[in-house]
């Protein structure tokens, strides 16, 4: 099989001789799959694996540098305990705001996920252009379109005002609230297409069989529906929680200095402040903390399937 | 009235999923909607008051008016294609090792093409910008596009070793079998029946470059190549110009017109398929 396939430079390998024995040519052909990798894991090596080495390296630079100055490497562990001093609050908001986008895109990105595989009939492909017609715009344009839908003079706040709901000087923007309405808004499809793609593959005879055997709709969703869609369920809340974790553009449009999530910090720490160690380390400890998270949680959840 | 309530049970979920389908759009339509407003100032641009609406088509018939906002576009359109097409080759070469071969180091290979997907952007916006400011290299196009293709990288993998998991091996050998050259049954049997996959990687690739900002915002530096999304972000400050409105709703309506289009063509092709044999 391997001598079928064109070498990495696309020119075809040996095209003019048929071969008569595969295996064989398999075997004289092993550096083959090592030249269809390499430009990629190369471009991957080079600007993304390097880079974090870089990352981890700027973390521990010496703090009293500067850009004009210059940074020396000095092992500088207390740029993480200043890190941590200066912005606990944000790191762990930041974590507790994806956790409960993560909760809410469960809750509404299941039923939909749902809706679209089992129920969805000949609405299925029209319902599934739906969930991704969000990216058809942009997502700062779809954020600032919340903070438009959510604003002082907007719809939502004067009818939570004239249904007594909010207070008369009450507002949406600048609250918990709109960052995580935007949040969820934002990654929920990201949560409902993996569901959907475990759910799609499901055989509805299994829910029949469930059925058959005296199960209620509700027995045979908790034995057979979740456990079967369970890589789906993790997929999703994995791609849900990490770009959340990290996100500043919901906080940035819709909340204020209180709702402020470590990203924004970072962001700001490099950008206009240009403190590169605390900046590095706050966004090794961000790294961190969301690998040890994934992997615990994907060992518990117990499965390997998630790509 | 007894069959509403049978309807309703039956149906629930289904109507759960409309109205879930529902809320997705409404930012949309709001958008669509603020596309034919003339706000009072630019700093009023998404603000959705009924009561100082005011239509006009100026957004749609002087959609460039803004300055630098359809060169933003282009560049855009530009960054996104040519990462497009470095990440969806790199990408299908990897696909094919990982998927048709067995070879030493193909579990980190998985791992090295995952970890990019579970790393928040953030995290590889800084460690970018600490890279190219350790090598000096100057931002601007060379490091949008560099970025870009290393997060479109993954998806393309991911997409196009879906399609080449499902396809069987043994096609090959019977295109073999029937005196194709291997080149002859690459190009003539396994490329039609991937191209679907890597058509949809490339989709992706485009629309996650074309969209990207927050991996962008850290590899622009000081340099005045703005693609679209940093203009936006860039005009925060002195308000946003109520064209994006304009511009955001063609591209939707682009983007949908093309996926339906699709749709179409692959459910006539089905059919003609299903009366043929």
């Amino acid at each position: 099989m391997a001598a079928l396939l064109p070498t990495a430079s696309g020119t075809p390998a040996a095209a003019t001789e048929i071969p008569v024995e595969p295996p064989a040519g398999m075997r004289r052909r092993r550096w083959i799959p090592y030249a269809l990798l390499a430009p990629g894991l190369l471009w991957l090596a080079v600007f993304f694996v390097y880079p974090v080495f870089q990352l981890v390296m700027a973390s521990l630079w010496d703090p009293s540098g500067s850009v004009e100055t210059g940074y020396t490497f000095a092992w500088a562990f207390s740029n993480y305990a200043d890190a941590w001093e200066m912005f606990h609050v944000q790191f762990l908001r930041s974590l507790w705001y994806a956790l409960i986008t993560t909760v809410v895109c469960v809750a509404l990105g299941y039923p939909l996920a749902y809706a679209i595989a089992i129920k969805g009939g000949r609405w299925k492909n029209l319902m599934l252009v739906g969930v991704i017609a969000p990216f058809f715009t942009s997502y700062l344009v779809r954020t600032y379109s919340w903070k438009a839908i959510l604003s002082d003079s907007g719809p939502v706040v004067d009818f939570l005002k004239w249904a007594h709901l909010l207070a008369p000087d009450g507002r949406l923007l600048a609250t918990e609230f709109a960052v995580i309405a935007g949040l969820v808004y934002n990654f929920l499809p990201f949560m409902v297409l993996p569901l959907y793609a475990s759910l799609d593959k499901l055989d509805v005879r299994l829910l029949e069989a469930a059925r058959d055997l005296y199960h209620g709709p509700v027995r045979s969703f908790f034995r057979v529906t979740l456990p079967l869609s369970m890589p789906g369920l993790i997929a999703g809340t994995l791609l849900t929680f990490i770009p959340a974790a990290g996100d500043y553009v919901n906080a940035q449009l819709l909340g204020g200095p209180n709702t402020q999530m470590i990203g924004s910090v970072i962001q700001s720490r490099f950008l206009v402040v240009n403190d590169y160690p605390i900046a590095s380390a706050l966004s090794v400890m961000l790294m961190v903390t969301i690998l040890v998270l994934v992997t615990v949680y994907v060992s518990t959840a117990g499965t390997e399937e998630v790509v | 009235m007894h069959g509403f309530w049978r309807w309703l049970a039956e149906k629930w979920v289904l109507l759960l999923g409309f109205v879930l389908l529902a809320y997705l759009f409404v930012p949309i339509a709001v958008v669509m909607l603020l596309s034919f407003n003339q706000p009072a100032s630019r700093n009023t641009t998404y603000v959705l008051d009924f009561a100082t609406f005011q239509f006009t088509w100026n957004n749609w018939t002087d959609m460039c008016g803004a300055a630098g906002i359809c060169d933003s576009l282009m560049r855009s359109i530009y960054v996104g294609l040519s990462a497009t097409v470095i990440a969806t080759i790199l990408g299908t070469l990897i696909s094919f090792a990982l998927v048709r071969y067995r070879f030493i180091g193909r579990g980190s290979t998985n791992t090295l093409i995952f970890l990019p997907m579970a790393t928040p952007e953030i995290v590889m916006g800084t460690s970018l910008l600490t890279l190219f400011i350790g090598l000096q290299i100057p931002m601007g196009f060379l490091t949008i596009l560099i970025a870009h293709v290393m997060f479109c990288i993954s998806f393309v993998v991911v997409t196009v070793k879906a399609r080449l998991a499902g396809l069987d091996p043994r096609l090959q050998e019977a295109a073999m079998d029937l005196y194709a050259t291997p080149w002859q049954a690459f190009r003539l049997v396994i490329l039609p029946l991937v191209l679907p996959g890597i058509v949809a990687a490339a989709l992706l690739a485009f629309s996650l470059s074309f969209d990207d900002f927050i991996i962008t915002n850290f590899v622009t530096g000081t340099s005045d190549y703005t693609t679209f999304p940093m203009f936006i972000w860039g005009s925060n400050l002195r308000g946003i110009p109520p064209q994006v409105n304009a511009i955001a709703t063609a591209m939707f309506l682009i983007s949908f017109a093309f996926v339906i289009a699709g749709q179409l063509r692959t459910r006539r092709r089905s059919a003609r398929r299903a009366a043929t044999s």
